[in-house]
């Protein structure tokens, strides 16, 4: 099996990054563990999420819907569970669900290595998802709930702002061709 | 050869995985289920990490403040690096066991104060994996006797209560969450309301009646009534009262740091727990102070 291969989408040649394996494993439970930790320490961070930037960096990058659906279902779940009692299984799973599947899908279509796209998707991918989770709670869940405010502008801008170097960074994580 | 499914396929895929979720939401809201079995399986698995990770910030953070955090100031003077790096090396050494002794002495006095209450004082080792909820968790569980719906609390006040325990850990839903809410009273007008959480760092006080008079600094404690939390323990304080039909709206600033927690106690028993009134603080502080107090000595900890 090749480590990458290419995509072809009218003239555009897009490739598929394969990585280490255990990589993609690793990478969830740290994030997962670190998102569960840090707030400790430092709770005026709480606003970043870092399992929503790794369900994005891996969408982007396999570029498969279905591994990148299923990958954003297992870490929404993962999430919800350790959120505690109150947050029901499914509210981040449905999110980053729809999350993981529309990256893949955008990251099939267009080259998105560029910061600057990484950037711009980071911020459009946050506030997609915390719309999910607002309709979920809205609609299934009965749970009055504000559709914007302030704080998602500036928590969806710091989460982009992170996501830059952290996807620098896992691109290291790359089985080279 | 690598498959690429088709399109079709990733839809019916994310259809089919959207509808069972939400089947999900929908079986545990109907049968107030949560998933129990998935949650262990998740917490048990995130766990042993979460314990090295304090373990390792604790080391980092004694590395940093030990080391790190003094190399700035060795730079001032080449001649008395050396020297002046060891003396600082020392007083921050000295500092740190200090405040860490300051923090688990006003624990050991709160816990021999109330020598007859059974606690279990627990370590926090994590907290919610998200904005949506606002628990943390303790290195403590079934072994150690938690169960479910236990008050935790600090010397400052109340903290919240247990809603999961596994067997070396549990969950606490601090009162900041928006499903938390604690039943308390207003210790001078005597005015009962449940107090619960807005996901925000303050709390707030709920029906308490329009014509009914509150001021601004009353303190609030628990009423006992919610069954959960012994009386008298301290919630918070009335930061902002704003009048509103049929009640009023008042924000209130817990009494213990929610935001800053390390420690924490878990009460296995709804007896009355005896909590240090300020003025006490205050007199205990002026007593334990040295007659003279260095210039380089480190600020006096505040205690509860």
């Amino acid at each position: 099996m090749n480590d990458t291969f290419e995509l072809r989408s009218g003239d555009t040649h897009i490739e598929v990054h394969k990585f280490f394996p255990g990589s993609i494993a690793g990478v969830t439970i740290l994030a997962l563990t670190l998102q569960a930790t840090f707030p400790v320490y430092v709770r005026r961070l709480d606003f970043l999420d870092l399992p929503l930037l790794i369900t994005i960096y891996f969408g982007l990058s396999r570029r498969n819907p279905s591994t990148g659906l299923l990958l954003g279902t297992t870490i929404g779940l993962l999430q919800d569970s350790l959120s505690g009692p109150t947050v029901p299984l499914g509210l981040y799973g449905i999110a980053k669900t729809v999350v993981g599947f529309l990256a893949s899908s955008i990251g099939a279509r267009l080259d998105t290595e560029h910061p600057v796209a990484r950037f711009a998707l980071t911020v459009g991918f946050f506030v997609l998802h915390q719309a999910v989770m607002v309709l979920t709670r809205r609609l299934l869940l009965a749970q009055p709930e504000p559709w914007f405010n302030m704080h998602l502008v500036v928590a969806a801008a710091a989460n982009a702002v992170l996501g830059v170097p952290l996807f620098l960074l896992l691109d290291r994580l790359r089985r080279s061709s | 050869m690598v498959a690429i499914p088709s399109r079709h396929r990733s839809l019916a895929l994310l259809a089919g995985v959207l509808l069972a979720q939400i089947l999900m939401l929908a079986v545990q809201i109907k049968r107030d289920s949560r998933g129990r079995l998935i949650r262990v399986w998740a917490v048990s698995t995130v766990t042993p990490f979460e314990r090295a990770g304090a373990w390792g910030v604790v080391k980092v953070r004694g590395v940093w403040r030990h080391y790190f955090a003094l190399q700035g100031t060795s730079r001032e003077n080449e001649a008395l690096r050396t020297e002046n790096d060891a003396l600082k090396l020392s007083i921050s050494q000295l500092q740190s066991k200090a405040a860490e002794a300051d923090r688990l002495g006003a624990l050991l006095n709160f816990k021999t104060s109330n020598e007859k209450v059974a606690m279990v004082g627990a370590r926090v080792i994590g907290a919610s994996a998200g904005t949506a909820s606002r628990t943390i968790e303790i290195d403590r569980g079934e072994r150690d006797g938690i169960h479910r719906n236990q008050p935790v609390i600090t010397p400052d006040g109340a903290v919240g209560k247990v809603i999961e325990v596994y067997r070396d850990s549990a969950q606490v839903l601090l009162l900041t969450d928006k499903d938390s809410g604690v039943g308390a009273m207003l210790v001078e007008s005597r005015i009962q309301g449940p107090v619960g959480g807005t996901g925000e760092p303050m709390l707030t006080m709920k029906y308490v009646a329009a014509d009914d008079t509150v001021s601004v600094g009353e303190k609030i404690v628990t009423s006992g009534m919610d069954k959960i939390f012994p009386r008298d323990v301290p919630v918070g304080t009335v930061l902002e009262v704003k009048p509103g039909t049929p009640f009023k709206q008042i924000r209130v600033r817990p009494a213990a740091n929610l935001d800053r927690l390390e420690e924490v106690f878990v009460l296995l028993t709804q007896e009355p727990v005896e909590f240090q009134k300020e003025a006490e603080a205050q007199s205990t502080q002026a007593q334990s102070a040295p007659a003279e107090t260095p210039a380089t000595a480190p600020p006096a900890a505040v205690k509860p």
